[in-house]
């Protein structure tokens, strides 16, 4: 395998000890370690004389468990952290709660009450597809808001999406969702209906709101009303603070890491992601595999090892045990090849970007021990 | 050959956490269901166009589409089902309304009541899997003899099925209610088996174990697991219990390296078979107890292998092939 030149690696340790980053966002497909690898970033980070608050999604019950992550208050808890030179506070989103808590926030208790009560709201708080990425956001903009926040850096995981870039399109379009014309003309019936649409349109929308009212009978629509009258007097647009969110990404104190395995499909979502962020000048950290086939040492070639076990196989008339050792370690090597074809593909399409590679581990991660572990395979950045 | 395990399932719903292959096993499962001259539809949902990719045709249209021919002379049909045009399709029977319908859509009209109702949604892309499961009953043309659809993730699965609580937070009467309740006649009734696809890891198991339960508590029939990207071990039982206590007899492996003929390196080739060797058991060893996890759900369990370069045509057929000999017939 050829060396990776120095100026395509990715230093994660360069990236813990600046003091002007801020914010890192882990993001991939699923199933590729997101949440293991912000979780272990974290600690190293702590460890290393950061102020670390990581922001989780979806953790795995044991991993949460280690983390101290059992109490569900939608609140950052500190973390016991080893060898420590900075410290780490570690939370679980509770996506209906921080949603509960914006409205808390800026609404008096009355209008609040009546805002959490109504079942639009309750719909739409814990099943629109999109809140999730949404107040995922919106707990980022408040967790680097905070004034007296005991940290100075911020590692979030990004919701188990089915594409990675829902976590940069959801926000957005929950906000114009809930600022858009349908919404605006279905909550002021009173103007008129479609006042203002023309009237080939405006027949459209009654046909529409006809329709609807069939289908979803009319006490839905009379809720979605309510919602939004109540939700629109009470604080800025949505779409407003999905913006602000989407500006704090684009700053240099961000940097935005995408996770991927040594897979093809991971790989394809990783590339859409990169040239995403790119276009919407985004910092990229750069790119951590995980996952990856080790080899020890190269002593020999699949094609030896195989012809040896062929040969030691035929000698002693069955397979023996250096024979299946040998084909084990052709595999290894086999799979080892494919996935560098994968990630040169990559590399070759995306030049610039950095790269970290972490070898695949034989037991799933759930303690901080495993944690630290996989921070120092990351911080050395390709596979041993 | 063992039982068919599903004998009178019509509707195969398969799910499973992210990156464990479901639409891969779901594609299998329709080719293996069509074997012998039958004739099997797969559907997907999220519009993410895996199934065109799966089988290498262009992007699929809101139209059943021939996509490859079974062994036996079978036919696997595909169908990508977009929320917009099940809606419109609803409104064209329910309501001969289509031509309202296009109008409403240039205008976004229909992303948006999808949007408002995400239950809506799901009773929608649910209802067109069991108006084609409908067919073979009433004996209408195009019928098929079983549908396979590639569901959303074990995470959002049994909200996904269960169309009749959604909707009865949104709806208590009226047509849409009607309709969920024609769609849970199917969904839940001996005609749908759900089916969760796994990998031998400590997450998907958990995530699987979970979703079982949780399918359970809201009476949906549960198929069974099928277990993915298996490897077989490479190790005889008792060498793996050697290569855990590191007790690998490294004199023969020496002697069997050199009379192999590699002469060179040879301490060093010993020691990093002899590490790959452990390496291997423990996670044989891992694999094993995940497996044992499963034993208590009473399902059956199906394992499909890994596939190293990718899955392709002649793959698809293979795994088609390995879950016949398991039962998916």
């Amino acid at each position: 395998m050829e060396e990776t030149p120095q100026d395509r690696s990715l230093h994660i340790d360069s990236l813990i000890d600046d003091p002007s980053v801020s914010i890192m966002v882990c993001t991939g497909a699923g199933g590729v370690g997101k949440t293991t690898t912000a979780a272990a970033i974290a600690l190293r980070a702590a460890q290393r004389g950061r102020h670390v608050c990581v922001l989780t999604i979806d953790p795995a019950r044991r991993l949460a468990q280690a983390m101290g992550l059992t109490e569900l208050d939608n609140t950052p808890r500190e973390v016991e952290v080893v060898n420590g030179a900075g410290s780490l506070h570690a939370m679980m989103l509770d996506m209906k709660r921080t949603f509960d808590e914006v409205v808390e926030a800026h609404a008096d208790p009355e209008r609040a009450a009546q805002i959490l009560e109504n079942p639009f709201y309750q719909a739409l708080s814990s099943s629109f597809a999109g809140t999730q990425e949404y107040m995922a956001m919106e707990k980022l903009g408040q967790l680097h808001a905070q004034d007296d926040a005991p940290w100075d850096l911020i590692i979030v995981d990004t919701p188990p999406s089915r594409s990675a870039l829902d976590f940069l399109d959801a926000p957005a379009r929950l906000g114009s969702f809930l600022d858009g014309r349908f919404i605006r003309i279905l909550t002021a019936p009173a103007r008129g209906a479609g006042r203002g649409l023309g009237r080939l349109a405006a027949a459209g929308f009654g046909i529409f709101t006809g329709v609807l009212g069939k289908i979803l009978g009319a006490q839905v629509l009379a809720d979605v009303g309510t919602f939004v009258a109540a939700i629109d007097t009470t604080f800025g647009g949505f779409r407003e603070r999905a913006d602000k969110t989407f500006e704090l990404l684009q700053q240099d104190s961000t940097r935005f890491l995408v996770i991927a395995a040594p897979e093809p499909d991971a790989m394809r979502e990783a590339s859409y992601f990169v040239d995403r962020l790119r276009s919407e000048n985004m910092p990229l950290g750069g790119l951590i595999v995980n996952r990856v086939q080790a080899v020890d040492r190269d002593v020999m070639t699949a094609e030896t090892a195989l012809a040896a076990a062929e040969r030691l196989a035929h000698d002693e008339g069955e397979q023996v045990l250096t024979s299946r050792l040998l084909t084990l370690h052709a595999d290894r090597l086999r799979i080892r090849e494919r996935q560098h074809h994968v990630t040169e593909r990559f590399t070759g399409a995306h030049p610039g970007v950095a790269l970290a590679q972490v070898p695949a581990l034989a037991e799933d991660v759930h303690d901080l021990d495993g944690l630290e572990e996989v921070g120092e395979l990351l911080a050395l950045g390709r596979p041993v | 050959m063992t039982q068919a395990l599903w004998p009178g399932v019509s509707l195969h719903v398969v799910s499973g956490k992210g990156g464990t292959g479901k639409t891969t096993v779901a594609a299998a499962l329709a080719m293996a269901l069509a074997r012998d001259g039958r004739r099997t539809l797969l559907m997907e949902v999220e519009g993410r166009q895996g199934i065109a990719q799966l089988f290498d045709v262009p992007p699929l249209p809101y139209e059943e589409r021939k996509v490859a021919v079974a062994p036996g002379g079978g036919e696997v049909w595909a169908l990508a089902v977009d929320p917009e045009d099940a809606l419109l399709d609803y409104l064209e029977i329910f309501y001969n309304l289509r031509r309202a319908g296009s109008a409403l859509r240039r205008m976004g009209a229909v992303d948006f009541a999808t949007t408002i109702a995400p239950g809506l949604r799901d009773v929608l892309l649910t209802g067109k899997a069991c108006e084609v499961v409908r067919r073979s009953e009433k004996q209408e043309p195009n019928a098929y003899d079983a549908v396979v659809l590639d569901a959303p993730p074990t995470g959002r699965i049994t909200r996904f099925l269960n169309v009749n609580s959604e909707v009865s937070g949104l709806a208590k009467v009226g047509p849409i209610r009607n309709h969920a309740d024609l769609v849970m006649s199917v969904i839940a009734s001996p005609r749908t088996a759900v089916h969760l696809v796994t990998l031998l890891e400590e997450m998907p198991i958990q995530e699987t174990l979970d979703g079982v339960q949780e399918l359970r508590q809201a009476a949906l029939p549960v198929g069974g697991v099928f277990v993915n990207m298996t490897r077989p071990p490479q190790l005889t039982d008792p060498e793996i219990d050697m290569a855990l206590a590191g007790s690998l007899p490294v004199g023969e492996i020496e002697a069997e390296i050199v009379h192999a003929g590699l002469t060179s390196d040879v301490s060093t080739i010993v020691e990093i078979l002899t590490r790959e060797g452990r390496d291997h058991a423990q996670r044989v060893q891992l694999e094993r107890r995940e497996v044992e996890r499963l034993d208590h759900l009473d399902l059956p369990v199906l394992q499909l292998p890994y596939v190293a370069d990718g899955i392709d045509l002649s793959s698809l057929y293979e795994l088609a092939g390995d879950l016949s000999d398991q039962g998916a017939r």
